[in-house]
């Protein structure tokens, strides 16, 4: 029972080409924060939209096969 | 009396040459702008394939450029070394300018680009599609699409193309900002290898033109800025210096020397010497 409870309480993502299970209920700002990323040099794309505003990662909530791409500058020429 | 006059002639002419001799003052008289925006030197740099953060910082500062590339890539989620160029890089003291290296399609072209404004820092972006994975040529039917499509957005494009007049005319049409024509292929190192093609962009556009890719050592810097174009943007040829920083600074210089011989104007070619010394006041045999 246990078991199927913690289940539940996850959904599962695709965050940058990979599966990742997160608890339900966690916004974009909480994963990022998981993921120990600074929400200020990522730029995120959600199932195809890039999320413009980055003061509304903490409202965003994620859900379910959402499809996530996060994104940095690198060097490059 | 005259002996004297010309003596002080020649010492004014002296004074003014001593002016002109002096780095700090060797003045261009045209502003190295693009799209409105000013920019104090000509020489672009990438920051990739340095062998450390510290190393490329360096050599960026010693290249005097403030212009510098970066690309758009997934967050390495494992983390196994910290590739965010922003801990590194003050983009307060740095124009950043992203690029969309590695697309090989308009619309991933103008996916990255996207993705890369989002960043918030400019509406540029150093436009890539590419053709081929062989010579990285780009795909000019794609990059003239993706150009025509970014301008609308409002995007600044400074578009990566080949060394051909007819598409850098249309590029410019199309809203380009900047066109840049490749010296050689990228990461080459192999100099220009058509000045005439790279001359000729450059007298029939009025947008800039910056060279960009295939400069491989300082000699190559001097002679594609010998040609008249605006700027120059280099990566490899740098980075892949035994000493980076030591050729960064010569970079500098020569992107600086080829300016200004070019603003100078070089002597005629002639298939026939000419005496430089006097032929009159030789010595009776």
């Amino acid at each position: 029972m246990m078991g199927t409870e913690v289940f539940e309480a996850e959904i599962a993502l695709a965050v940058n080409g990979a599966e990742r299970r997160v608890p339900k209920g966690w916004t974009l700002a909480d994963l990022l924060a998981s993921l120990e990323l600074d929400p200020r040099v990522v730029v995120v794309e959600r199932n195809g939209t890039i999320v413009r505003d980055r003061s509304s990662f903490a409202s965003l909530a994620l859900a379910a096969d959402d499809a996530l791409e996060i994104v940095h500058f690198v060097g490059g020429g | 009396m005259t002996h004297l006059r010309s003596f002080t002639s020649w010492v004014g002419a002296d004074m003014a040459h001593a002016d002109l001799l002096s780095p700090m003052t060797l003045i261009d008289p045209q502003p190295f702008v693009i799209a409105g925006r000013e920019f104090r030197s000509r020489l672009m740099v990438g920051t990739g394939k340095y062998a450390s953060n510290a190393q490329m910082i360096e050599a960026i500062e010693a290249s005097g450029a403030e212009v510098v590339t970066v690309a758009v890539r997934r967050v390495d989620l494992d983390r196994s070394k910290d590739e965010a160029i922003l801990h590194h890089l003050d983009p307060d003291h740095f124009f950043l300018l992203a690029n969309t290296a590695g697309c090989y399609s308009a619309s991933e072209a103008i996916r990255y680009a996207r993705l890369a404004r989002a960043a918030g820092f400019n509406e540029w972006v150093k436009l890539e599609v590419i053709g081929d994975q062989q010579t990285l040529l780009p795909d000019t039917a794609g990059l003239l699409q993706a150009t025509k499509t970014l301008v609308d957005e409002g995007f600044k494009v400074l578009a990566y193309t080949n060394d051909d007049l007819i598409t850098a005319l249309k590029l410019e049409e199309a809203g380009a900002v900047a066109v840049m024509p490749l010296a050689s292929p990228i990461g080459s190192g192999l100099g220009m290898l058509n000045p005439y093609a790279i001359r000729t962009i450059k007298q029939r556009l009025s947008v800039p033109v910056i060279v960009d890719a295939g400069v491989g050592t300082a000699s190559d810097a001097c002679i594609v800025m010998e040609q008249g174009v605006d700027g120059i943007l280099m990566n490899t040829g740098i980075a892949a210096a035994q000493d980076p920083v030591r050729m960064a600074a010569a970079m500098k210089n020569a992107v600086e020397a080829g300016r200004h011989a070019y603003l100078a104007g070089r002597m005629p070619r002639r298939e026939v010497a000419v005496p430089s010394s006097p032929t009159k006041g030789m010595l009776g045999a």
